[in-house]
């Protein structure tokens, strides 16, 4: 088994740009391993679907890749620079082409919307104040948020909004990379069907790289590239939906054959469009601008 | 930042056309270059058709999108047609996903307010929350006398030991810093009385002064007044972020009083706990006066023991002990009434552990001092 992972990770894939590349990676809390030798790679403007049990360590990858948690040993490689090695001027050049969707928006409560999404650009951009509420207000608009949002506290807005708010901070300078931890989680189905149209158009038309963590299984179907397995402390395996339909693992295949990801799927083939890669739907928010 | 920012240069077309060609990186961090020119352009008057010569980009996001975009809709704003020409799909496709607008900044209006009703709106509002508090106040002492017994089902309301847990942790966890911050005070108050006792050869006196001023009056303040900087800071935080969580909800939905629960028994805890904290001040304090006027004044111990002993009573300890119970309440409910008032965000929980230590203190300032005219007034 761990040869037959070391090849199928190590096959160099097309000659595609790898933006996240992590080698050998292990993290531990005390005497717990929850992270051992774990290989991942993400390539230029795809879009990964990080799925496994709870408690298998996908935030803990998440977080260790951020470096907000430490790890043993390995290496990290985030756009083409190791963090630990970087100068301090490469490492905020590096966090400024990183966008990070929290799993619950972690907005900045004392800020407003507007404000939450211009923070970034305010420490980064040398942007006059007016230019900078225009754009916020373009990001709020692109993330499907009315603009009466913009002055509204995190407290007064509802889960959902929260969401796009975060993503709009998020996207606030343009990152090449976003990471999203269950962005879908808690929004209706419609809501969560425009959230994955919207990130699959802002990958076509900006070339953004996203890797995601989500459990619904309609976004892995619908917008994800690719898809990881995490389990037993490493990707168990990653590629195709149609590779993990063949890959023999118990959970690998109740996760993909069980009775919900069966009814998605018949669901998905009703389509007339079908296919994997049907694009936005009408529906997505950033259509309004037409 | 970047060498290749971005440019735009205005063309005229022989039919009385525009076109604007655009070069260079339209991307956040390089267009701050290009806003000058863009400006003038979307002021100046437009004549025929505009073309936006997009060949000579080299990067693109939503930011310079947005300028395009904008620049776009002004012309269009002109009566003028604005189309785009050169680009290689996608930079089209971002343009056409942004919105032609932008809601304008609400301009904002004038104060149109009286000068009385500035100057008087922030008293008259003070006065209000004032009010408000009280009734708060009011509300969070009968709910936690009442509340306490709102319970059905097993048990007695109030729980024994979340009583003990609460006094462990603001009352034995308190006594280190109360002791030493009370054995200097009383060190202090005996070394200063002492130098000015002695112009008048009187420095045995040392000892009454020590002893009447810290069991009536500085025993139980400054250890009501460290209580409320400790244990009513916590109290409102950990209220106020329970309240953040949505945690007070959800105490209401299983069917006890989040005020029952919560503050009652931190509010024993506090009552049993400051009394038990001021007869240790006491102890404390004077012990520290004994060592100074032992060391200054060559007091021995024996001494010092005999004269306190003429220069105290009883009704001096209970005068100091009677006012511990009400001003431990006075911390606790302030504290309770601050917890209940947050909001949703940080800022907000700051604020009010701010306002509940600074009214907890002015609480106990004036129960001190209300006690002293009540104790003058009936010859205590």
């Amino acid at each position: 088994m761990a040869d037959e992972q070391q090849t199928m990770e190590r096959k160099p894939k097309d000659d595609r740009q790898v933006v996240l590349s992590v080698r050998d990676l292990t993290v531990g809390f005390g005497e717990k391993i929850v992270l051992d030798n774990l290989n991942l790679d993400i390539y230029r403007g795809e879009i990964l679907g990080f799925v496994g049990a709870s408690g298998t360590g996908k935030s803990v990858l998440m977080r260790t890749v951020l470096r907000l948690l430490p790890h043993r040993s390995g290496k990290i490689e985030i756009l083409g620079s190791n963090y630990e090695e970087a100068s301090d001027e490469e490492r905020i050049a590096l966090d400024t082409r990183l966008g990070v969707l929290f799993q619950h928006g972690a907005l900045f409560s004392a800020l407003t919307v507007k404000e939450n999404i211009q923070l970034p650009m305010r420490e980064y951009l040398d942007l006059p104040q007016s230019l900078m509420d225009e754009l916020a207000y373009v990001k709020l608009e692109m993330v499907g948020l009315p603009p009466d949002a913009a002055d509204k506290y995190p407290s007064e807005l509802s889960g959902g909004m929260i969401k796009r708010a975060a993503l709009a901070r998020a996207l606030a300078l343009d990152p090449d990379l976003v990471f999203l931890d269950e962005p879908t989680s808690g929004l209706d189905p419609i809501g969560a069907a425009d959230f994955d149209a919207l990130i699959a158009k802002l990958r076509d038309t900006l070339g953004l790289t996203v890797y995601m963590v989500t459990h619904d299984l309609d976004s892995l179907f619908s917008v994800c590239d690719r898809i990881a397995v995490l389990g037993q402390k490493r990707v168990l395996v990653e590629g195709t939906l149609q590779d993990m339909f063949e890959f023999d693992d118990p959970w690998v295949q109740s996760y993909f054959r069980g009775k919900r990801a069966r009814t998605v799927v018949t669901n998905e083939n009703q389509k007339p469009t079908g296919s994997a890669d049907a694009g936005p739907t009408e529906l997505g928010p950033i259509e309004l601008g037409k | 930042m970047s060498s290749n920012l971005a440019k735009i240069n205005t063309e005229d077309l022989p039919d009385g056309a525009e076109r604007y060609v655009l070069t260079g990186d339209w991307r956040n961090h390089s267009i701050a270059a290009v806003l000058k020119d863009l400006g003038q352009i979307e002021k100046s008057g437009g004549k025929g058709k505009v073309e936006i010569d997009l060949s000579g980009i080299s990067g693109i996001d939503t930011a310079g999108a947005w300028l395009i975009r904008r620049l776009m809709t002004a012309r269009s704003g002109e009566g003028q047609e604005a189309t785009l020409s050169g680009g290689n799909g996608t930079i089209e496709e971002l343009i056409g996903a942004l919105p032609e607008t932008t809601p304008a900044p609400p301009a904002p209006g004038p104060d149109k307010r009286s000068i009385f009703e500035r100057v008087f709106t922030p008293p008259g509002k003070l006065v209000v929350e004032v009010g408000r508090d009280f009734y708060a106040a009011m509300n969070i002492l009968g709910s936690a006398v009442r509340g306490a017994q709102l319970k059905f089902g097993r048990g007695a309301g109030v729980s024994p030991a979340s009583v003990v847990t609460h006094i462990d942790r603001m009352g034995v966890r308190a006594v280190p810093i109360i002791v030493l911050m009370s054995f200097l005070i009383g060190a202090i108050i005996a070394q200063q009385g002492a130098f000015q006792l002695r112009y008048f050869g009187a420095e045995i006196f040392v000892v009454d002064l020590v002893g009447i001023l810290q069991l009536r009056e500085i025993g139980v303040l400054l250890t009501a007044i460290m209580i409320a900087g400790r244990s009513g800071s916590a109290i409102t935080a950990e209220i106020g972020s329970m309240k953040m969580r949505e945690e007070i909800d959800a105490l209401t939905v299983i069917g006890l009083n989040p005020i029952g629960v919560l503050i009652f028994p931190r509010l024993v805890a506090l009552t049993i706990a400051l009394p038990l904290l001021t007869i240790i001040a006491n102890f404390a304090a004077l012990y520290g006066a004994a060592i100074v006027a032992l060391l200054y004044s060559g007091i021995t111990f024996d001494t010092y023991l005999s004269r306190l002993h003429e220069a105290i009573d009883h009704t001096s300890i209970a005068s100091g002990m009677i006012k511990a119970p009400f001003m431990a309440l006075a911390i606790g409910i302030v504290a309770a009434v601050e917890g209940m008032k947050v909001g949703g965000s940080a800022e907000s929980l700051g604020q009010h552990v701010t306002a509940s230590v600074v009214k907890a203190i002015f609480a106990v300032i004036l129960i001190d001092a209300l006690f002293a005219i009540f104790y003058s007034a009936i010859d205590f």
